[in-house]
């Protein structure tokens, strides 16, 4: 989240649109009912399904599943051709005056630099601005010039009309009219939108871009980085936020910094293309403080072995060829390249699409080894299930391992929640049996690869033995040791900068701020955006002043929020270009004549002035935030309405590229696409107020308030198909088969899709073959294995079924 | 720092007994009233301070737990309730967190590490120096056998492609960190968590 769950109440207008807070993040939801009942705000819900979102909002539009993007183009195009943007803000805050290449074009669904054989956009050179010889980007600040940003913007979502909108979307006009009319109150200062969102728009071969589009309307009507505004990713697991911000993905470091290519052969190679210089005059570029974070982060991760020498222990990390995400994984698995899989709390045989390949794959496996609270169907993929998992034993020879593990109650430690809050929590009792914590495991796995390889050598034995690892306990470190170390320390005495016969900080003093780290060696720090988490003053994760003395919902006292304790990201964009605040209402950081000061931590250089014109977006190199992406996206600068790779119609925009180009499909996987003339009906994926993921199944309440798997569909599809409530029905893709109870609703409606009424359905994710929940087919024996071209997430909320009425599974009864 | 609600309430149930009755000239009433009620069964239970182990609103919850006073006994979860003090969920939980009781003494937590050997059809259970001198054993292996130094254009690379790594998403961050360091160290490329899925 660019701002917080408290900030939620701020809104004017709340938008929830892929997502469904209602039931998937009530707590969360509790601050849209206070937006709703203590500032005036208006709930809009755009979905598929008439949720209990959706229940209790305002305006509730249909949308077909996969079409956001449609929508939103719509809504921009709206925005812009009724002049209902923010202007000052866009013209300050924005690239929207910056001149973009003259070779840049979009046909036919394409964007410049397309490789038809490779699939992929190979030349990406004018995806790019104009520069002056001094490398600046150039700028027409009448915004005159045809190839300013806003106005190729404006040319791309000219095709959008609201009839294209309803033709793609299925959302009738006069409700999408209202919910622009409605977004368009908040092109101001004075009122603000947020935007909340979650697997709903990621889950899309086109996710990253479904949330670039709503990046780019909050710019619009300047809604980043005021109170109330935002975009605002409902994260799902306790701590996904957290052990994403420690680079746990597979080309990622600790605090978003990036693990080096094969490309990068050396450290300066790997520097060479994160010099991040400004490309307007005077802005901060805060990137350019890169080398300081990662030779901090290897004086971490290697201590006296990481050199300015040995380029500070460069060769201790792997370096990539390519991705290896889950889908990569699973695609190396089910083809025989890959031996063992640790599987730490994820539940991949219920996780990754296309079950039957996620089996195939295990089973290929020469050990598997699996830590978890709870049993899981990973750890029991081997075993006969009847026809929910129907193996033969006998037959795979993987040799499993599953090594109980401690859960929150009986550790202690932090979890980061989606509005980047740190928060510890405390250990309450010993776990059951002989379980320990993850960092037991871990730390034990470690400690005895490095005496073995100490002992008897082997393959590059130099990282594991030169990883730091003085912990008063080698195999098992205590989580305050750790976040310590997360946090950072001064290696040497450091000089104060004002005046260096001074010491500011003490050799072993924890670092305040990640502000002091340094490129020389002389600090350490794991996570450089966690830095300030653990100081000399204390565990700032352990504090608990609920205090919030703006009233604006920032508690600043509240365990620590990472960058800097800082609650809203951007903020500085909170006032005009003099300092001043857009307006009252909505007053968050201001320049009081000498300093910027307000209800948070300034997300800005603390006492540069406005006459510096120093841009709010300090993060990137022009000091703007981007209309025109230039190269960050790899389909392109900006949003494009791709059809689901199930795809329901040929594209209307262009039916000769139907689905994204870039869309990430493996060869094994390229027939495993379905079409409507075989599977006629949309189904989407959902999560259910009494269930978490495939955890709850586990837990006696939960199974008894949601028992079983269902699928939920309308009365039209239902009174076609000779379905009734109860029935049993099979759902088919292209991928597999499944068996569930039929809940008919009126929650879901056809949906007019270029003038033909589609029907959707939706299934819940959470049910399988283990847990004290009725046995069922896992849901992701139906869903596609492809990946969103940004992030590769699998698009489990859009592909193509059929049903039909069925008798029941062997195992179940004919009726409840 | 500021009087949370949670603090206010204990303040006043100790000033019942200690002023505000006898300043009213009813000496030892707020003794007597104290004693009258029934003990509040969490009264002899450890309060703890937790977050919601589900989603990422991190909902702060106390979680209760106690012993039947057997010396030989361990601690349980009794009970756990919303921590009214967070300012992020002010006391309430969802459904699933309002059940969580039944996650901590779920009879589907795993107790024992547990082996299934190749071609079996049952796990079987192990001790935990089994367990992670044979796991050791298989990864160096492996890691020995396919470890790339360098790639074909002779460029050092050290890494290892055929393990993975799926990491928890329900891990804190100082057993993330620790994992990232244990397994980036070997090389490993194929390293995910829950974000993408």
């Amino acid at each position: 989240m660019t701002n917080s769950w408290n900030d939620i109440k701020n809104a004017d207008v709340v938008l929830i649109m892929g997502g469904n807070a209602a039931e998937a993040h009530p707590c969360g939801f509790k601050w849209v009912t206070e937006a709703k009942a203590n500032n005036g705000a208006k709930l809009i819900v755009v979905d598929p399904r008439f949720t209990r979102s959706a229940a209790v909002s305002d305006l509730y539009a249909p949308i077909r599943p996969g079409t956001d993007i449609a929508f939103l183009s719509g809504l921009m195009r709206y925005l812009l051709g009724n002049g209902k943007i923010h202007q000052q803000y866009v013209n300050a805050y924005t690239n929207a005056s910056y001149i973009v290449k003259e070779g840049f074009k979009f046909e036919d669904g394409l964007f410049t630099g397309y490789d038809e054989a490779r699939k992929n956009y190979v030349d990406r050179s004018a995806w790019e601005y104009e520069f002056d010889e001094q490398g600046m980007a150039k700028v027409d600040e009448t915004l005159q010039n045809p190839r300013c940003a806003i106005n190729l913007l404006k040319a791309h979502v000219e095709r959008y009309t609201p009839e294209m909108v309803e033709r793609i979307c299925g959302t009738p006009k006069d409700k999408f009219l209202k919910v622009c009319e409605l977004i368009a109150t908040t092109a101001n200062g004075e009122r603000s939108m947020t935007s909340l969102y979650a697997l709903g728009w990621t889950q899309h071969t086109t996710g990253a871009q479904n949330i670039r589009s709503m990046a780019m309307i909050q710019l619009l009507l300047g809604n980043m980085g005021i109170p109330g505004g935002g975009v605002n990713a409902l994260r799902g697991h306790s701590n996904v936020q957290g052990i994403t911000d420690f680079g746990l993905l597979t080309t990622s470091t600790p605090g978003y910094l990036v693990l080096p290519t094969e490309r990068e052969a050396t450290y300066a190679d790997y520097m060479k293309s994160r010099a991040f210089k400004p490309i307007r005059p005077g802005q901060t570029s805060f990137w350019q403080n890169y080398g300081k974070f990662f030779v901090s982060q290897q004086k971490s991760l290697f201590g006296n072995a990481a050199t300015k020498e040995n380029d500070w222990a460069y060769d201790y990390l792997p370096k990539f060829d390519t991705a290896y995400d889950v889908m990569k994984m699973v695609d190396m698995m089910a083809g025989g390249q890959m031996n063992g899989l640790f599987c730490q709390g994820l539940n991949v045989m219920m996780a990754a699409p296309n079950k039957a390949k996620v089996h195939a794959g295990l089973a290929k496996l020469k050990w598997l080894v699996i830590m978890d609270p709870l049993e899981t169907e990973t750890g029991r993929f081997w075993e006969n299930h009847g026809e929910f998992n129907n193996v033969d034993p006998k037959a795979i020879q993987t040799e499993v391992f599953q090594l109980p593990t401690t859960a929150y109650a009986e550790d202690e430690g932090t979890f980061t929640n989606s509005s980047r809050v740190i928060q510890w929590h405390w250990k309450s009792v010993e776990g059951p049996g002989e379980s320990r914590s993850d960092i037991q495991i871990v730390a034990e796995l470690h400690t005895r690869l490095r005496a073995l390889y100490s002992k008897d050598g082997g393959a590059f034995p130099d990282a594991i033995l030169n990883t730091t690892w003085d912990y008063a306990k080698p195999a098992h470190p205590e989580p305050v040791e750790l976040l310590k170390e997360i946090n950072g320390y001064a290696l040497e005495d450091l000089p104060d900068p004002a005046d260096p016969t001074k010491v500011m900080l003490k050799a072993g003093q924890l670092l305040p701020g990640f502000a002091v780290m340094r490129d020389d060696g002389k600090t350490s720090g794991g996570c450089w955006i966690y830095t300030g988490v653990y100081t000399d003053a204390g565990n700032m994760s352990m504090r608990r002043d609920s205090s919030d003395p703006s009233g604006l919902g920032v508690h600043p006292n509240w365990g620590y929020a990472w960058p800097a304790n800082r609650r809203i990201l951007y903020n500085r964009a909170s006032a005009d270009p003099a300092g001043k605040a857009w307006s009252e209402r909505k007053k968050y950081i201001t320049w009081n004549g000498s300093r910027w000061v307000g209800a948070d931590v300034p997300d800005y250089a603390p006492t540069v002035a406005p006459d510096k014109s120093v841009g709010p977006f300090i993060m990137n190199p022009e000091g703007t935030a981007r209309l025109f992406a230039r190269t960050a996206m790899p389909d392109g600068p900006f949003p494009e309405h791709y059809e689901p790779m199930d795809a329901y119609i040929a594209n209307p925009l262009h039916p000769k590229v139907t689905t994204n180009p870039v869309a990430r499909v493996f060869a094994a996987d390229a027939k495993s696409f379905g079409t409507p003339d075989k599977f006629p009906i949309v189904a989407t994926s959902y999560r259910l107020a009494e269930h978490f993921h495939y955890w709850t199944k586990n837990v006696h309440d939960n199974s008894v308030l949601q028992p079983e798997m269902f699928v939920e569909m309308g009365e039209r599809l239902a009174k076609a198909k000779g379905i009734k409530n109860g029935d049993w029905v099979e759902v088919s893709s292209q991928r597999g088969m499944i068996k569930a109870k039929a809940s008919v609703s009126k929650r879901f409606r056809p949906i007019m899709v270029d003038g033909k009424p589609c029907d959707v359905i939706g299934l819940p994710i959470h049910y399988g073959f283990v847990g004290m929940t009725r046995k069922s087919y896992p849901l992701n024996t139906l869903t596609p294995a492809v990946g969103d071209a940004s992030t590769n997430t699998p698009e489990y909320k859009a592909f193509l079924v059929e049903v039909k009425k069925t008798t029941p599974p062997a195992s179940q009864p004919a009726t409840v | 720092m500021a009087v949370t609600r949670r603090q206010f309430m204990k303040v006043s149930a100790a000033g019942l007994a200690a002023s505000s009755v006898g300043a009213l000239g009813f000496i030892g009433a707020g003794e007597g009233l104290a004693a009258g009620v029934r003990p509040f069964r969490l009264e002899k239970a450890t309060e703890t301070r937790n977050t919601c182990p589900y989603c990422a609103v991190g909902c702060g919850v106390l979680v209760y737990s106690a012993t039947d006073g057997a010396k030989d006994a361990k601690a349980k979860v009794i009970h756990i309730e919303g921590d009214s003090d967070n300012p992020i969920n002010r006391g309430t939980l969802c459904p699933r967190g309002a059940a969580s009781l039944g996650f901590a003494n779920s009879p589907n937590r795993l107790q024992y590490p547990m082996h299934r050997k190749p071609g079996s059809d049952k796990f079987e259970r192990v001790s935990w120096d089994f367990a992670m001198e044979r796991i050791a054993k298989l990864a160096k292996e492996d890691r020995d056998k396919n470890f790339v130094a360098k790639n074909r254009d002779g460029v050092t690379v050290n890494r290892w492609v055929s393990t993975g790594f799926l990491a928890g998403s329900a891990c804190s961050n100082e057993a993330g960190y620790l994992t990232y360091k244990a397994i980036r160290s070997t090389g490993i490329l194929a390293l995910e968590n829950q974000a993408r899925i």
